[in-house]
């Protein structure tokens, strides 16, 4: 059984007719070969397929790709390139902020993700306060980044990098 | 994953009527449990209507000085509400103390609601499951039971509820709107919406077939201190063991809700009006009768010393 999709990937139109079963992970890697976007668990649990959905980060494996009509997705390949490295994918390199690789394209999605939401004023478990707006520090990024499991263990180096690219920003 | 056709609702009352004359229909929203059952086969919708565009993601004020939140507002989005976070601080502070960023940016408030148990059993489909398979037994019973009820549990089944936001839902006396598939409107006070599993596990609410949720509405703000301390093994993104959502008004009143313990939030207003004598005088009411396992019998220790962490916050 197939349905047809139209969303927006790194900016291009993409049309699609897929078997309604297809999750969008599924979809960016099988159909439009956008093979940053990992598949770990494929149940939610460990980070490794985070894409941003219309300004929000998302694992892209709970969720069908027919459910995405005129969404706009935006992978770790439309984030920057090696020649053109994103911010963040250029801190996750200074500070070492991966071993494998092979969460870091989901872990570069959520960071940067994360660095909006603490500026949009979106609180999290430890915002000490609820009326204040939450602050880049690093107990908050260690939570705000706890969907994304990371086996190799860069996780302080992760903190590292965010927080820099958030001081730059700032 | 098994087949299934999809179509997008256009409204709330087609979609329950749709849900309704379509067997093995159900209504698909964030997906983020849905979807992960799914591939398990633990569901197995025939087909699926995307509610996502019903635009039910609003939140408003009702004229008695409430909330109504529409069934589609994300997890996120309330949590971070100004009004929430001023007046319902214990409904974000649940909120933000369940999942990860990225599932509650998809969850939404009437899925939040609807999520099934974590039991380890439920997700096995080797083993018996009442709750999967109605009439096969209950593996938990004499089973890995550490994660699983202590109270209101039935020889059937001893899942507990797995929601943080459920939990301050029940002590917020939040009520369900709902529209049955005859385009019949209804509320349904919170209390009576999550069931005891009893002889019949596998039904979980009070909804009816093709019964669409379409907002959970608060009644206005009652003041008090407010807090949802929650005990897990790992300090993030990990169900909970024990929570307690509380309100505690100066004078040490106040109310109180545990999440973790039973098949759906558990409050026993009876029992509220000994919170200003302590955390051992309520709890000991509040979980009278309680039929823990000898693997989880520690909760009941813990739900005490939460509560009374709780308790001390509020006089801090």
């Amino acid at each position: 059984m197939t349905a047809r999709v139209s969303f927006e990937v790194n900016g291009q139109r993409r049309d699609l007719e897929l078997d309604t079963r297809t999750s969008l992970l599924d979809a960016l890697r099988e159909h439009l070969k956008l093979t940053g976007t990992k598949k770990g668990c494929d149940h939610g649990q460990c980070g490794a397929c985070t894409v941003i959905v219309d300004g929000r980060r998302i694992n892209s494996c709970l969720t069908l790709a027919v459910m995405h009509e005129g969404a706009k997705v935006t992978t770790i390949e439309g984030l920057g390139t090696p020649e053109a490295m994103h911010p963040m994918q250029a801190a996750f390199v200074k500070h070492d902020g991966y071993q494998c690789g092979y969460c870091t394209p989901g872990q570069v999605c959520s960071a940067v993700a994360v660095l909006e939401e603490i500026r949009a004023g979106v609180p999290s478990h430890v915002t000490p306060d609820l009326g204040d707006r939450p602050k880049v520090t690093a107990e908050e990024l260690r939570e705000r980044m706890s969907g994304n499991i990371c086996r190799c263990g860069a996780y302080s180096n992760i903190v590292d990098a965010m927080t820099e690219v958030a001081g730059s920003r700032a | 994953m098994k087949a299934f056709t999809y179509e997008r609702a256009r409204t709330p009352a087609e979609a329950a009527a749709a849900v309704a004359r379509t067997p093995g229909a159900k209504f698909i929203a964030g997906g983020t449990n849905l979807l992960d059952l799914m591939k398990l086969q633990i569901e197995t919708p025939r087909h699926l209507i995307d509610v996502n565009g019903l635009k039910l993601d609003e939140i408003e004020k009702t004229p008695d000085g409430g909330l109504r939140i529409g069934a589609l507002v994300r997890n996120t989005d309330l949590a971070a509400d100004a009004r929430v976070r001023n007046d319902y601080a214990v409904l974000s502070r649940a909120l933000l103390a369940g999942a990860s960023g990225q599932l509650r940016n998809k969850a939404t408030t009437a899925g939040n609601l609807l999520q099934r148990t974590r039991c380890p059993y439920f997700y096995d489909t080797a083993q018996p499951c009442n709750k999967r398979q109605p009439g096969s037994g209950c593996s938990a019973i004499g089973g890995v039971s550490r994660q699983l009820a202590v109270i209101g549990s039935s020889d059937a089944c001893i899942a507990t509820h797995p929601s943080d936001m459920a939990v301050a839902m029940r002590v917020l006396d939040a009520k369900v709107e709902t529209v049955r598939a005859d385009g019949q409107a209804r509320r349904i006070p919170i209390a009576d919406f999550h069931r005891l599993p009893g002889t019949t596990p596998h039904i979980e609410t009070a909804l009816m077939p093709g019964e669409l949720i379409t907002a959970v509405t608060l009644p206005k703000p009652v003041g008090g201190f407010h807090t949802y301390r929650k005990v897990r093994d790992r300090a993030s993104y990990a169900f909970a063991l024990v929570s307690v959502a509380a309100i505690v008004q100066r004078d040490g009143r106040g109310r109180a809700a545990f999440g973790g313990v039973a098949h759906r939030p558990w409050r026993v207003e009876a029992a509220e009006a000994a919170m200003p004598g302590g955390a051992k005088a309520l709890a000991d009411q509040v979980f009278a009768g309680a039929k823990p396992t000898h693997e989880n019998a520690f909760k009941l220790t813990l739900a005490e010393r939460t509560l009374a962490g709780a308790l001390a916050e509020a006089r801090a």
